[in-house]
This record gives C-alpha cells, sequence and structure tokens, in this order.
C-alpha cells in the first residue's frame, strides 16, 4: 500500500522556540495512523503545519507524492486533506446545515450527495439541522465537527483531540464512527491523548514526547509495550496486567 | 405556495404600499411637510450606512469605526460632481476651482457610485495593514484613518478641489422624497443579497470562529478585505446620500461623532440585524426630533419649570438610551431578522402571559 502523507524531518517553532524538533512518519493510504503524546510534545503543531495553518521551520510533507511546501491552506483543503480542529470549533450561531456547507466552502461540484452520506453517518445531525449548532451538546457537536470536516471530500481527515472533554460513553461513539468512515475507505491520522482508545482504533501509532518520537510500531504492539502503559495508561494497570 | 408564504407575502406588500402612500402624502405638500420629509430622508441615509457598518461589524465581526471618513470621501466625491457648473465659480470663490473641474459634472446616481468606488479603493489600501488588527486595536487604527481623511480633505493643498474649510455648498437635492428611500432600498438589498450568499456565510464563519474557519480553507485576510470593500462602498455612496440631503458639507460634519450615532444605531437595532439597523435608523432619528419639545421653555400655570430649556432633550435622550440598552441587552432584535411569523408568534406570546395589552 503507498503512503498518502509523508512527513520528514519535520521541524515547528514558535518565535524560537521548537514545539516539534524533526519528527518523521508516514501515513499509508486507508490506514489509521495516531500520534499519541502528552500535553505540549507537539502534536497539535504536527497537525497544524501539514494543513498550512503554521509555516514549518525545515522538513517536507509530502501528500500523495507532492510537497505541500508553500501552499496555502485553501489550495492544501482543495487538495484533499481536512483538519477537524481541537475542542470542536463549530460555528455557534450558525445552523448545523450552514456548518456543514462551510465544510464544503472550496467545493464547486454539488453536495447532496456527501450531504446524504454524512446525514446518515450522524443521523443526529439530520434531525437537528436547523438547529444553531451552539445549542448542540458537546458529543453532538464534535459530530457535526467530523462532518463538516467530511464535507470538503478529503482523501485524508485529520482529527485533533476528537475526545476532548467528552464522556466515556460519548468517545466510545466517536470512534465508532472513526472505525466506520476508515472502513468506508478514508484515510485517518489521529492525534489523542486517549492512548487507550486512539490505539485500539489505529494500525500504526507513534508516540511523542517534546517534539519528538520515540516510539513506534502497530496500534496493537504500543498498546502492550511497558513504557507506553507506564506513560499513558496507568502504572496501576500495567502492573496488573504483567 | 404555502399559506403562511401567501400571508406573508401579502403583508409585505400592504407594508412597502403603506409605507408608499405615506411618502406620497409628504410628497403632495412638500412645504407642509418638510419637517417629515427631512426625517424620512436622513433615516434612509442612516438606515444605509447603518446596514453597512453592521456587515463589517455584525456579519464579519470587525469592528471597525471608519465610517465617517468613508462617508467624507462619498459626500465629497458627490458634491464636487454634481454642483450645477454655472454655481461653481460662486462656490470656490475663496480658492478658485482646479481647472480640470470647471465643467466636469455628471448626474446625481452616477455621482454617488463614484463615491463608493473611492471609499472602495481608500478601503482596500486601508484594509492592507489595518486588517490584520483586531478588535478594539482595529477599531482604534480605523478611527484614525478615518480622522486622516478628513484632514486631508482639508488640507489646503486641496483647497481648489475640496473648498478646504470652506466646505462645499448649492448641492443639488432629491427631486422627491422617494428617491433616497429608492436608493437606500437598492443598496441594502444588494447587501442583503451578499450577506445571503456563500460569500456571507463565510463571513459569519469567521465571525464564530476565525481559526476553524481558517481551517476550512476560507483565506482569512481576503475574506476581510473584501467585506471592508464592500461595506465600505455602500458606505462612500451612503455619504453622497447625505450630501445631497444636506445640500452643503464641510469636513467638520464627517467627524468621530458622526461614527458614533451610527454604532448607537447599530448596537441599539441589534448587531447582526439588517432590520434592526433600518428600525434602529428610523427610531433615532425620529425619536431625536420628537423629543424636541423638552427644548422648548414649558409653563404650567404660569410658573415655568425650570428644567425645560436648550439641552435638555439630549439629557432625556440619553437616559432613554441606557434603559434601552439595559431592557434589550442585545438591541432591539437582537442578530435575529424582522420576520411576519415572528411578530405573530411575540404577541400570541404576550397575550398569553399578559392578558392581552402590552
Amino acid at each position: 500500500m503507498s503512503n498518502i502523507l509523508e512527513v520528514k524531518d519535520l521541524k515547528v517553532a514558535y518565535g524560537g522556540i521548537e514545539a516539534v524538533k524533526g519528527i518523521s512518519f508516514e501515513v499509508p493510504e486507508g490506514e489509521v495512523v495516531t500520534l499519541i503524546g502528552a500535553n505540549g510534545a507537539g502534536k497539535s503543531s504536527t497537525l497544524r503545519s501539514i494543513v498550512g495553518l503554521e509555516k514549518p521551520v525545515s522538513g517536507s510533507i509530502l501528500f500523495q507524492g507532492m510537497d505541500l511546501k508553500g501552499m496555502g491552506t485553501e489550495t492544501i483543503v482543495t487538495k484533499g486533506i481536512t483538519l477537524v480542529p481541537e475542542g470542536r470549533r463549530v460555528f455557534a450561531n450558525l445552523t448545523v446545515l450552514e456548518n456543514l456547507r462551510m465544510g464544503a466552502y472550496m467545493r464547486k461540484d454539488s453536495l447532496e450527495e456527501d450531504m446524504n452520506w454524512v446525514y446518515d453517518l450522524f443521523p443526529r445531525l439530520k434531525e437537528r439541522s436547523w438547529q444553531p449548532a451552539g445549542t448542540l451538546s458537546g458529543g453532538e457537536q464534535q459530530m457535526l465537527a467530523i462532518a463538516r470536516a467530511l464535507m470538503s471530500k478529503p482523501k485524508l481527515i485529520m482529527m485533533d483531540e476528537p475526545s476532548l472533554g467528552l464522556a466515556p460513553i460519548i468517545v466510545q461513539g466517536v470512534f465508532d464512527i472513526i472505525r466506520e468512515i476508515n472502513k468506508q475507505g478514508m484515510t485517518i491520522l489521529l492525534v489523542e491523548q486517549n492512548a487507550n482508545m486512539a490505539l485500539r482504533a489505529a494500525n500504526t501509532g507513534y508516540v511523542m514526547e517534546t517534539g519528538r518520537i520515540t516510539l513506534n510500531g502497530t496500534g496493537k504492539k504500543l498498546a502492550e509495550d511497558e513504557s507506553v502503559k507506564a506513560a499513558y495508561l496507568g502504572k496501576a494497570r500495567a502492573k496488573k496486567k504483567s | 405556495m404555502s399559506k403562511k408564504t401567501t400571508r406573508d407575502l401579502v403583508l409585505s406588500i400592504l407594508l412597502a404600499g403603506a409605507v408608499c402612500a405615506v411618502l406620497a402624502y409628504c410628497q403632495a405638500d412638500t412645504s407642509k411637510h418638510s419637517y417629515a420629509i427631512s426625517i424620512i430622508e436622513r433615516s434612509a441615509v442612516y438606515a444605509v450606512v447603518a446596514v453597512a457598518m453592521n456587515l463589517l461589524n455584525g456579519f464579519t465581526g470587525l469592528f471597525s469605526l471608519g465610517q465617517a471618513g468613508f462617508m467624507a470621501i462619498g459626500a465629497y466625491v458627490t458634491a464636487i460632481l454634481t454642483i450645477p457648473v454655472e454655481m461653481r465659480q460662486n462656490v470656490y470663490y475663496m480658492n478658485g476651482i482646479a481647472g480640470w473641474l470647471e465643467n466636469l459634472s455628471i448626474p446625481m446616481v452616477p455621482a454617488m457610485i463614484l463615491g463608493g468606488l473611492f471609499a472602495a479603493a481608500a478601503a482596500a489600501l486601508i484594509g492592507i495593514p489595518v486588517l490584520r488588527l483586531k478588535s478594539d486595536y482595529l477599531a482604534i487604527a480605523t478611527l484614525g484613518f478615518a480622522e486622516i481623511i478628513r484632514a486631508l480633505l482639508a488640507a489646503p493643498m486641496m483647497d481648489t478641489i475640496t473648498n478646504g474649510s470652506y466646505g462645499l455648498n448649492n448641492i443639488p437635492g432629491y427631486g422627491n422624497v422617494f428617491q433616497p428611500m429608492l436608493i437606500a432600498a437598492v443598496c441594502i438589498g444588494l447587501m442583503v443579497l451578499l450577506i445571503n450568499s456563500s460569500y456571507g456565510r463565510a463571513f459569519k464563519a469567521i465571525r464564530e470562529d476565525d481559526v476553524a474557519a481558517e481551517a476550512m480553507g476560507i483565506n482569512l485576510f481576503r475574506h476581510k478585505e473584501m467585506s471592508f470593500i464592500i461595506s465600505s462602498f455602500f458606505t462612500g455612496v451612503a455619504g453622497g446620500m447625505l450630501a445631497v440631503f444636506m445640500r452643503s458639507i464641510d469636513t467638520k460634519t464627517f467627524q468621530v461623532a458622526l461614527t458614533y450615532n451610527i454604532l448607537l444605531i447599530v448596537v441599539l437595532g441589534g448587531i447582526g440585524s439588517v432590520t434592526g439597523s433600518i428600525i434602529g435608523s428610523f427610531l433615532i432619528n425620529g425619536g431625536q426630533e420628537w423629543l424636541r419639545f423638552l427644548d422648548q421653555p414649558l409653563t404650567i400655570g404660569g410658573v415655568e419649570i425650570p428644567l425645560f430649556r436648550a439641552g435638555f432633550r439630549m439629557v432625556i435622550y440619553s437616559i432613554l438610551l441606557m434603559v434601552v440598552v439595559l431592557f434589550w441587552r442585545r438591541g432591539i432584535m437582537g442578530n435575529k431578522e424582522f420576520t411576519w411569523d415572528g411578530l405573530f408568534r411575540r404577541k400570541r406570546k404576550r397575550k398569553e402571559t399578559t392578558g392581552g395589552e402590552a
């Protein structure tokens, strides 16, 4: 399987402070890849620079073999990468339908087919399509944020902590959706602090610590790795299993 | 067509008919109704600026206070180009008139459009540095630019064009009261079309959350600049309308107080509501005039009430404004638009809670 995204020696800095200190990873087409790590590990910065919201200091980002260097976000979105930003960030005073249409802002073709597809995935949103997005519950807003991103008809969807601030049962629902859209052929790059859930959903995982990738492997392997267990899954739990 | 849309259509036509009837009544005897006509015309002008300001402040979320400057540009362009050629030597008797301008005259509406285009061009230039700023900083920067524009128009080097501190007079007024209303209706109609287009949706998305909007691929700067230019265009056109309404202008007309007046209308009407701005404009202009009786001395039973003298009107007016803002925190309309449905629902709700009269 070919890699849809290849990141090489990526460095991102904010005013001299390096947030990402030269990382490399690949996202194979049709897979779920996850970046896990604590706050400040540089996960969000990585995603933001892939979609062009941040200018990397050095390194290359290849999307389907094409260098994204110097491209603006609007071009990158048109090429087929979309970001579900951290903290949902739905347009609170716009209706659910308007939010979905905003996701497809860069598209010129007919939206009907994708609108139906998204409403099939999230029947709840169909019921609420005339409601302002701000009146939805946290879980529904996260669903809307994902649906909005899907409306741009991406080849690669990147999600920044989709489980943030959600109840466990809702988190379960979010991950069910991630598996479902992956099953339908979508490539997903997932950034998470909820390492347990993320690694179980992912084919490949990378562990980031203070701007560097310290570990990588299949999701399954990482989930069983002692140091990952110790760092992200809770020590007590790791001891019980060993 | 469903029953409701038929009803709304009929009601809207009735409302438009009623407005036309009032205008025709005023027009029938202009000397008797000149006071009412001047209020209506001023309200129409302010309504255009208020909606234009709302497009920027309410829909795109850019807090700009440059309105007076852009109105000045529109007003001067319109005035210079419409003053009758035979009157020009009189108007420019102090400084003389620039040779190329002497016989340059175009009709009112093209002059207003040109005034709008000049304002839009100025906005395009100012926007490049200024739109990188946000909220209060943007407000201060635009306020500053408005003052620069005013100072430039009054500068001695411009005397043969703008007549400097003497101002411009003998501007031909409106032929009838329908003219300003029609121009205002067309301007506001165009802005409503923009707000309801996909660009309008993008503006609202930027207002709601610029980070998410950027992630959707919306170019923030380009859209902000577009909103700024379009808003300034209509502000310029409204400036031209004001010049034609006032028939004589000078740079003092376009001081910061003018911007604050417009801001007041926008806030009172509801930030993010076009109909709110229109209602606010007629309410503020009408209300200010209606309160004029407070400026007259009042004697009850031979005793002169001491408070009633020139200036008392503004005291009451300010108190009323504070009361309105306290009770309608988000303005009269909030960010909703006026709909017939909304009107009926409100009435029904009031009937249920208060039992009729409200």
